[in-house]
């Protein structure tokens, strides 16, 4: 298949009536490459200070049917978790991602809550994992793949729970990028990157929509309001 | 599979009696354009996004090597493998030879316009691997053996009865007597059936919204969350993709995702965006174990530097398609390809040759609509001009077509046998058609007052009285 990958470089050099582009051009665009230069980036959320980011980012998951509990401190996670199951009849049994982010929560206070670490298997039908960010703009979580956090676990429950802490609530895209760079070196990008932005859903029936049309029917967040989460 | 774009005409008359596609289309004509406008009101900054949107995929294609090179570079550092295909049948034989080495049995599929484009689902099936597919649209038409309308609303022609129709004969372990009248229980019966596709497949196939450079990431942007699993949880992902997918940095992918989701369906963004890099890692408990990016040119690396250009900026949106009146009146499939409306009209003749698809490029009223809602804005009609053009030149269209065009060129290049010949004309149909005020028909212009009456002159040409209106003016 190389003799195809050197034909098609070649026709498509051919087309631009150049031949291989020279150094200088290569080291200017390897610049533009490596200045990770924004765009414009919309002033809706980007104008906002933290705590106005982190309203509209509830304002617009709940526009996309997200739900939102937002409790005062770590400690209260395990009670908003019980009550929305409870309330809405849903099983109590959980699978919760080995995310070190969710060890700090006292889980073991609701024992009605039956937990189990580790990976989603078909059976689950609720399933709870960490955040590594949240985008205002858009009401979008963004989840990245990793040892404690398989990417299953987003799809395969009927109800997706995540645990989010107010300080992981930015603007942007962008700043989604800055803060995984830092967090995993330029260029590194875990497996899979997932921004999430409401429950499953589709529109292929009569352009009628529909939820839960293969991913989870309902995304609910619980927002941790004291930054840290333990 | 064959184009039937020759025959565009027959198509078309018959989408304009069926009664089904219509009510669809007016489900469609009520629902995109309205969701499309409210999303934008709702961004200021939408236009100025616009355009560097354009400026950033113009650059990429005037460096397109650099950046496949990168992406390439990168994918490997990541563990995963890239393969540049010519052709379909290179693009075909590349995907079986991974599902073969892996004995695959079943792949599932997210949705792929480039494996429509490919026919790859026919091929697989004739040599004994079944593609499952799980976007709920594709999966309606793979069942009922048909073709995608709309390239992001593959089941767009199909009222809910059908849908259910077709699940009731496929679906035959099912309770024949469940009630399937609405669309959640039918979502939910797709959703039950092909959850335990997914869990079988060997081999995850899906398509690439945008390829990133920097990070030799491929990303797909869905609604339904098909695609996550579809390469999540098989053995291997196959992503196939046509050359202009790929975008320098994360920080541009965001620009293009902005005008992507509010251009398609009206939503802020899409439910689910995913950046795959390369296989699982070793630390990893789930993921798939390989990484294959299928890179597919057919022709389009031939397309730089031609007037066609600009259509490789295309981002597969929809939106000239839900905003055209001949897409609305006819539906996708009258286009006889997997491309259709507006953008199909050029991209067609590009892919299976204009003496397959000439007719596409006619069919226009060339109201403007498509290039004025285009995030990437491609000049549609300007190209769909270029088409007509060359099916001139290579005197493709009927004679009779071209010795008029040619007569007209005759008389309208030479001003004032142009004002006689109107005057006359004008005079002549007047005195005729004095008795009734129109014409019920006219030589040579059947097909025009086939639907309309022409209204008979009333006097003098414009021309004639502009002149006298010139001469006794002060």
């Amino acid at each position: 298949m190389s003799e195809a990958r050197e034909q098609i470089l070649g026709t498509l050099r051919r087309s631009l009536k150049r031949g291989r582009l020279d150094a200088g051009r290569r080291a200017e665009l390897e610049a533009r490459l490596a200045a990770h230069r924004r765009n414009l980036v919309p002033a809706r959320a980007a104008a906002l200070d933290h705590a106005g980011q982190v309203e509209l980012f509830v304002r617009m998951a709940e526009e996309v049917q997200t739900t939102v509990a937002r409790v005062a401190s770590a400690a209260e996670v395990p009670a908003a978790v019980a009550d929305y199951l409870s309330q809405r009849n849903l099983p109590s049994r959980l699978v919760m991602t080995p995310d070190p982010q969710l060890d700090g929560i006292p889980w073991s206070e609701r024992p009605m809550l039956e937990i189990r670490r580790g990976r989603a298997e078909d059976a689950d039908q609720v399933g709870v994992t960490a955040a590594f960010a949240a985008v205002a703009e858009t009401g979008t979580l963004m989840l990245i793949s990793g040892p404690d956090s398989p990417t299953r676990n987003n799809f395969l429950p009927d109800t997706h729970v995540v645990v989010l802490r107010r300080d992981q609530v930015m603007a942007s895209y962008e700043e989604g990028w800055s803060r995984l760079r830092a967090a995993q070196g330029a260029g590194a990008l875990p497996r899979t990157v997932n921004f999430i932005t409401g429950p499953s859903r589709t529109g292929d029936i009569e352009q009628r929509l529909e939820l839960g049309a293969h991913g989870p029917r309902r995304l609910h967040i619980v927002l941790v309001d004291d930054g840290a989460a333990s | 599979m064959q184009p039937t774009s020759h025959a565009f005409k027959a198509n078309a008359h018959q989408a304009l009696g069926n009664a089904n596609l219509q009510k669809a289309l007016g489900l469609m004509r009520s629902g995109f354009p309205g969701r499309r406008a409210a999303a934008l009101a709702r961004l200021p900054e939408f236009e100025a996004l616009r355009e560097q949107g354009k400026a950033l995929k113009d650059h990429v294609l005037e460096n397109l090597d650099f950046y496949l090179e990168t992406f390439e570079q990168n994918v490997i550092a990541r563990g995963g493998q890239v393969h540049w295909c010519r052709t379909p049948q290179e693009a075909r034989e590349t995907v079986l030879a991974i599902c073969r080495r892996l004995d695959a049995k079943t792949v599932t599929k997210g949705k792929t316009m480039i494996a429509e484009e490919i026919a790859l689902n026919d091929y697989l099936e004739q040599h004994g691997v079944t593609p499952v597919e799980t976007d709920l649209g594709e999966y309606i038409i793979q069942i009922r053996k048909e073709y995608p309308s709309h390239i992001i609303a593959p089941a767009l022609h199909l009222v809910k009865e059908q849908v259910a129709e077709s699940f009731r004969r496929t679906h035959r372990d099912l309770d024949p007597d469940r009630t399937l009248e609405e669309a959640p229980t039918l979502v939910a019966e797709a959703r039950a059936v092909l959850r335990q596709k997914f869990l079988a497949a060997d081999v995850g196939i899906t398509g690439a919204n945008f390829c990133v450079a920097e990070t030799g990431s491929t990303i797909i942007v869905t609604n339904e969350g098909n695609g996550d699993l579809t390469q999540t949880l098989t053995k291997a992902h196959i992503v196939l993709a046509s050359l202009e997918k790929v975008v320098p940095t994360l920080e541009d992918l965001s620009t293009l995702l902005r005008l992507l989701a509010r251009s398609a369906t009206g939503q802020e963004f899409s439910t689910y965006t995913t950046l795959s890099t390369g296989p699982r890692r070793p630390e990893d408990t789930d993921g798939p174990g390989e990484f294959h990016v299928v890179f597919l040119d057919n022709g389009r690396s031939a397309m730089l530097g031609t007037e066609f250009q600009d259509m490789l900026r295309c981002i597969r949106c929809g939106a000239c398609m839900n905003h055209c009146p001949v897409y609305a009146t006819v539906g996708g499939h009258a286009y006889g390809w997997v491309y259709p409306g507006p953008m199909g009209a050029v991209l067609t003749p590009t892919l299976v040759g204009v003496d397959e698809a000439g007719h596409l490029p006619n069919a226009s009223t060339f109201c403007g609509r498509c290039e004025s809602v285009c995030p990437m804005k491609i000049p549609l009609p300007k190209m769909m001009r270029h088409w007509r053009e060359r099916e001139f030149e290579r005197r493709l269209s009927a004679a009779t077509y071209r010795y008029s065009l040619r007569l007209w060129a005759f008389v309208a290049s030479r001003p004032p046998l142009y004002r006689a010949a109107t005057a006359l004309a004008s005079r002549l149909l007047g005195w005729i058609g004095r008795p009734r005020g129109r014409f019920r028909s006219l030589p040579l212009a059947g097909g025009w007052t086939q639907g309309r009456d022409m209204p008979a002159p009333e006097g003098r040409s414009f021309m004639s009285l502009w002149a006298e209106r010139r001469k006794t003016a002060p």
